[in-house]
């Protein structure tokens, strides 16, 4: 068992999601540690790009304010460096295969695992792809995260045999943002698909926002990933920003912990 | 099933180039048109319904017109044009629509959508859906909405939606961003028409076997003509569909050099250029690994060239494996280059070619006298320039208020 998947032994995993240097590197690292410290189980950190195409536009926005704070990759690793000086808490990068490419993927795996960094979750590297970076990420101990979409169709089998770390469910079709009709039936299906072949866990993320979701969702997946609800407290840039998201990791932590 | 996607991963790449580095919404989609496609690229039938479109709707063969006076003036090489100018729509693109159209049609799609630079590609995906009586929507930056006014109109009287694209530098590689985001959240009854030679295989193999049309005509047409191949065969690349069409018959020809011209833009050593090849490096972008204008962290650059057609920080895999292979020369072109070859051809010719296809005839302008008398260039004029003429006239500094 993978270091990422203990985490979700006896209960449901809080993931939420938030963009590196988004405002600037200080706030990112402050960020970090009261989500791990208020009950986040996994940080989610994504590495901005220049052309986020599987993003909406809360996290588009997110990446632009990033780039004006002067991200840079190796800006991002040092945000983690920082965290570690404090913190423990499980990191996994969401990054387009581009950054890695270009940092050399030997060498981005091999810092990753430096800094504890379990896992990746790439949006464009799909299965057929994985093969150039998994070499590195298996010799480096990093998990790659596989996606699987409402589209998925028989692919699914074949992508949770393959999967270690957590299985990232698309919870509805397009690009991340808020949206409320999530088809919680259609989820459970695919996720009784991935479970008849895999024990490795299962992640739900797209569209979650609310406590209430949350806690619908943590009945048939073991982890809950938050992306643009997170950043959008972020980017209100209120002065007391660390108790708003302090007080929204705690709801939500509440909410999906009723199931057990 | 699992011997079929075998087959397919064997041809999804060029060399170290091509792939399918796409959001995992659309995998099975991406399997579905590339099955469709491998289906239909055979089928009788199909063929027949594409060349009858080609000839009877949208005028082909294109004339390969012999440039006698630019010729004679430039002093060397006979000047041959493959006037894809002289196309229903007035550019090269409607080959490769009418053939993906009628993949969507056979797929039960009912609506179109596609990206366009300089409007080109979307005013042939708005015409074809016309024909069609399909749904249409066109993804453009809005800055190049602002460069070709004139397209954005014909879109829309065509009866299709025009979205003018806000995100990034908002021009082409946006324009693909968008329509690859609105792909991923309707792909039950939508069809995306990629324009360009680039993109997530299939779509660099179906516009390079759509457009291949015009190297076929070409080829057949100057051995009647001249009964000999041409010595050089040059065409502009943005993303590449004009050149590899162009290109794609002659590529087992090694006698004939192919020359692909860029969009320097202010020129190759500037950052306002848009000259992939020469400058940019290996990368993932798009849904294909290739050539990119990136930073050294693999951010995309935002390029630049006067021609919104050539304003792409990427080219086709093809290209870059051809590139990779020395088996095509690429060379930048400014846009001052660009532009005289603009007024050139229609003072010497009476011909006003789009800027696009400017870069092509400013190198044969330089190519030409370095080359001797019973030598052959083959130049295709990829497009007319009516669309163009604002724009030129501005960078000449006259006030025309349309």
């Amino acid at each position: 068992m993978s270091k990422l998947e203990e985490v979700f032994q006896n209960k449901t995993a809080f993931i939420p999601f938030l963009v590196a240097d988004d405002p600037d590197f200080e706030t990112t690292v402050q960020n970090i540690l009261t989500l791990a410290e208020n009950g986040a189980d996994i940080v989610e950190l994504g590495i901005p790009f220049s052309d986020p195409v599987a993003d909406g536009p809360v996290i588009q926005a997110a990446d632009l304010k990033a780039f004006k704070a002067g991200v840079n990759t190796n800006r991002v690793f040092e945000i983690v460096e920082e965290v570690r000086k404090t913190s423990d808490v499980p990191i996994v990068f969401l990054t387009y295969l581009n950054i890695p490419f270009k940092y050399g993927y030997d060498k981005f795996c091999q810092r990753c695992q430096k800094l504890n960094v379990s896992g990746l979750v790439i949006p464009d590297c799909p299965l057929e792809e994985q093969g150039e970076i998994r070499t590195f990420a298996d010799k480096y101990d990093v998990d790659l995260i596989p996606l699987i979409a409402p589209t998925s169709g028989d692919r699914i089998e074949k992508i949770a045999a393959n999967a270690k770390g957590f299985i990232y469910v698309v919870s509805s079709l397009g690009v991340t943002g808020v949206r409320d009709d999530l088809a919680v039936q259609q989820l459970n299906d695919t996720i009784q698909r991935i479970r008849k072949v895999t024990d490795v866990p299962v992640a739900i993320g797209f569209g979650i926002h609310s406590p209430e979701q949350a806690e619908k969702l943590a009945t048939i997946a073991d982890g809950i990933i938050i992306g643009s609800a997170v950043v959008k407290i972020v980017d209100a840039g209120h002065e007391d920003l660390q108790n708003e998201l302090t007080d929204y990791v705690k709801n939500i932590k509440e909410a999906i912990s009723v199931k057990a | 099933m699992k011997e079929m996607q075998k087959e397919t991963s064997k041809q999804t790449h060029y060399g170290q180039f091509g792939g399918q580095y796409i959001p995992e919404t659309l995998a099975s989609e991406l399997t579905r048109v590339a099955q469709a496609y491998d289906k239909y690229k055979a089928d009788p039938e199909f063929l027949v319904e594409f060349h009858d479109l080609l000839d009877n709707y949208a005028n082909r063969p294109s004339l390969l017109y012999y440039a006698d006076k630019m010729t004679q003036d430039l002093g060397g090489a006979k000047i041959y044009l493959k006037r894809e100018d002289l196309n229903h729509t007035g550019a090269h693109k409607i080959n490769n629509v009418i053939g993906q159209a009628l993949i969507a049609k056979r797929m039960g799609k009912t609506c179109l959508i596609a990206e366009t630079g300089a409007g080109q590609h979307g005013v042939a995906t708005a015409t074809i859906a016309a024909l069609f009586g399909m749904e249409c929507e066109i993804f453009m930056g809005k800055e190049d909405t602002e460069r070709q006014k004139l397209n954005v109109y014909r879109m829309q009287l065509l009866g299709a939606k025009v979205h003018a694209v806000t995100s990034g530098s908002m021009v082409l590689k946006d324009a693909v961003n968008a329509t690859m985001q609105e792909w991923a959240s309707r792909i039950d009854d939508t069809f995306y028409i990629l324009g360009s030679a680039v993109g997530p295989y299939p779509f660099p193999e179906m516009v390079h076997d759509f457009q291949s049309v015009i190297s076929k005509e070409s080829k057949q047409q100057i051995l009647e003509t001249e009964g000999k191949l041409p010595d050089a065969v040059v065409a502009c690349v943005g993303g590449g569909s004009n050149a590899i069409g162009s290109f794609a018959d002659y590529i087992d020809d090694k006698e004939v050099k192919l020359i692909g011209c860029e969009a320097a833009g202010k020129g190759v050593d500037t950052d306002q250029t848009a000259a992939t090849i020469e400058r940019g490096s290996v990368g993932i972008f798009h849904g294909m690994k290739s050539l990119f204008l990136q930073n050294d962290d693999g951010q995309i650059d935002q390029v630049y060239s006067i021609s919104a057609g050539l304003d792409y920080p990427g080219v086709g895999p093809e290209h870059a494996q051809l590139a990779e292979l020395k088996r095509a020369q690429y060379v930048g072109i400014t846009d001052d280059e660009a532009v005289n070859a603009f007024e050139y051809i229609a003072k010497t010719e009476g011909i006003i070619a789009a800027i696009e296809s400017c870069h092509a005839l400013a190198y044969v302008m330089k190519l030409a006298p370095t080359m001797r008398k019973d030598q052959i260039i083959i130049c295709t004029v990829s497009g007319r320039g009516d669309k163009d003429v604002a724009s030129i006239a501005k960078y000449r500094g006259v006030d025309i208020d349309e």
